[in-house]
């Protein structure tokens, strides 16, 4: 865990840092896809710039609409640098809305387009895996087991450990496109099904899990939503157009 | 190598599988999920003290149960942390009547209880500053950086941590307000 590097007066978040860099080279591998599928260099890194910045302004004005008459007495904080008055799910909606409204106009072929950003999404999944042990959150439950680790008062499931080594197989196995996918689209919805399996199995043994319906995991419960609808898709979308077999 | 078909089935089993493992994994209700021990750390309950305070009196954490409470590390000396007292005060006057409590835990080991009694009578400065003379409070809360606030709700539970600043009026009130809503 190591949390803050102080540089002088300044304090330099190491997980946000680790957030950047995923940020940074996942965005070589998506320009690398986007030219082997023939899309838009330059529309592609624009679309990612639309979802970015209108994620990080919905996520401020979802929490600014939580604490209306708060924002209201202060518009100035809405212009804040702090990271922690974003609203995460709002961000994620709104920035999802924002890049697929510059895709529409622009008529970027969607599932074609979702191809594209799959091998930056895998890799920054693995940079969230890092934040986390940076940070120490997504903690595991205590246990007893020989690779625990000692965080938080108590030996732990190395939970962290198990989301980059994930991450890792995942990023592995969609970068040099080891499930063949002949149509558009379906190598986005492997690499999700994939995520979704893995975050059922290591929600496991996670200590800070959100729990519902009689002591449900939340993030399984949605993962295996997740994956349903992928398999769903995954016979849908295999049926349609083809991919020229050169970029499959 | 795998085709679409294969992959299919395969995610198909995962699903399967996935269900029966999201059963075995499900926490009993009989189990408590909320963190037993006492650490600084959100989700965690806030590590206990009792400290003296500036203007006289202890001051003791774990009898503000029932309240929303902001512990606020800072010293005099450090600029963030002066500038974001007066949102820190303006807050305090707002809500104190509705169940929110600050303790100014001011850093003395690094400090001077002088320079602390001067800012705060400055500013005017009107909620408890407590004292940390030989920093094990700072310690227990590992605090690296200031200022450093911790947001305390009702149960004793912290639900937030803020590191550096300054703190403006709108965070500081959202926080406020999120923890007085829980507990209605």
């Amino acid at each position: 865990m190591f949390p803050y590097l102080r540089l002088g007066p300044f304090l330099l978040q190491m997980p946000l840092l680790a957030l950047f860099i995923g940020f940074w080279i996942g965005n070589t591998f998506v320009e690398r896809e986007a030219v082997r599928l023939g899309l838009n260099k330059e529309k592609i890194n624009n679309l990612i710039g639309y979802g970015l910045f209108g994620g990080i302004f919905g996520a401020r004005l979802v929490y600014a609409a939580q604490y209306a008459s708060v924002y209201l007495a202060n518009p100035l904080g809405l212009f804040s640098l702090n990271t922690s008055t974003l609203s995460p799910i709002g961000g994620f909606l709104i920035g999802i809305a924002a890049a697929a409204a510059y895709g529409y106009r622009h008529k970027l072929p969607f599932r074609k387009t979702l191809d594209a950003l799959t091998p930056g999404f895998a890799f920054f999944m693995i940079m969230i895996g890092v934040s986390h042990l940076l940070s120490g959150n997504a903690y595991g439950a205590p246990t007893r087991v020989p690779w625990a680790v000692y965080l938080w008062s108590d030996y732990r499931q190395p939970t962290q450990l198990y989301e980059i080594f994930f991450a890792l197989m995942i990023f592995t196995i969609i970068l040099p496109r080891m499930i063949p996918a002949n149509a558009p689209g379906l190598r986005f919805v492997q690499f999700i099904a994939l995520s979704a399996v893995a975050r059922v199995f290591i929600e496991a043994f996670r200590g800070d899990s959100v729990l519902w319906l009689d002591g449900y995991r939340a993030a399984q419960v949605m993962g295996l939503l997740v994956l349903i609808i992928c398999i769903v898709l995954l016979r849908q979308w295999e049926g349609t157009e083809q991919y020229e077999s050169n970029t499959q | 190598m795998m085709n679409n078909a294969r992959f299919i089935t395969w995610m198909t089993w995962a699903l399967i599988l996935g269900m029966f493992w999201a059963v075995l994994s499900r926490v009993p209700p009989d189990q408590p999920q909320a963190q037993q021990g006492a650490l600084a750390k959100e989700g965690f309950t806030a590590p206990d003290f009792t400290l003296d305070l500036l203007d006289g009196g202890t001051i003791t954490l774990s009898e503000l149960r029932g309240k929303a409470v902001l512990v606020n590390f800072w010293t005099s000396w450090c600029p963030p942390c002066r500038l974001e007292m007066p949102a820190i005060e303006k807050t305090y006057r707002s809500y104190k009547d509705i169940g929110f409590v600050v303790i100014g835990l001011n850093l003395t080991a690094q400090d001077s209880e002088q320079a602390a009694a001067d800012f705060a009578k400055e500013i005017g400065l009107t909620f408890p500053i407590a004292l940390d003379r030989d920093n094990a409070i700072g310690n227990l809360y590992r605090v690296n950086a200031l200022p450093t606030s911790y947001f305390i709700d009702r149960n004793g539970v912290i639900r937030s941590i803020v590191v550096g600043g300054p703190m403006n009026e709108a965070l500081l009130q959202s926080r406020v307000e999120e923890l007085l809503r829980e507990g209605e």
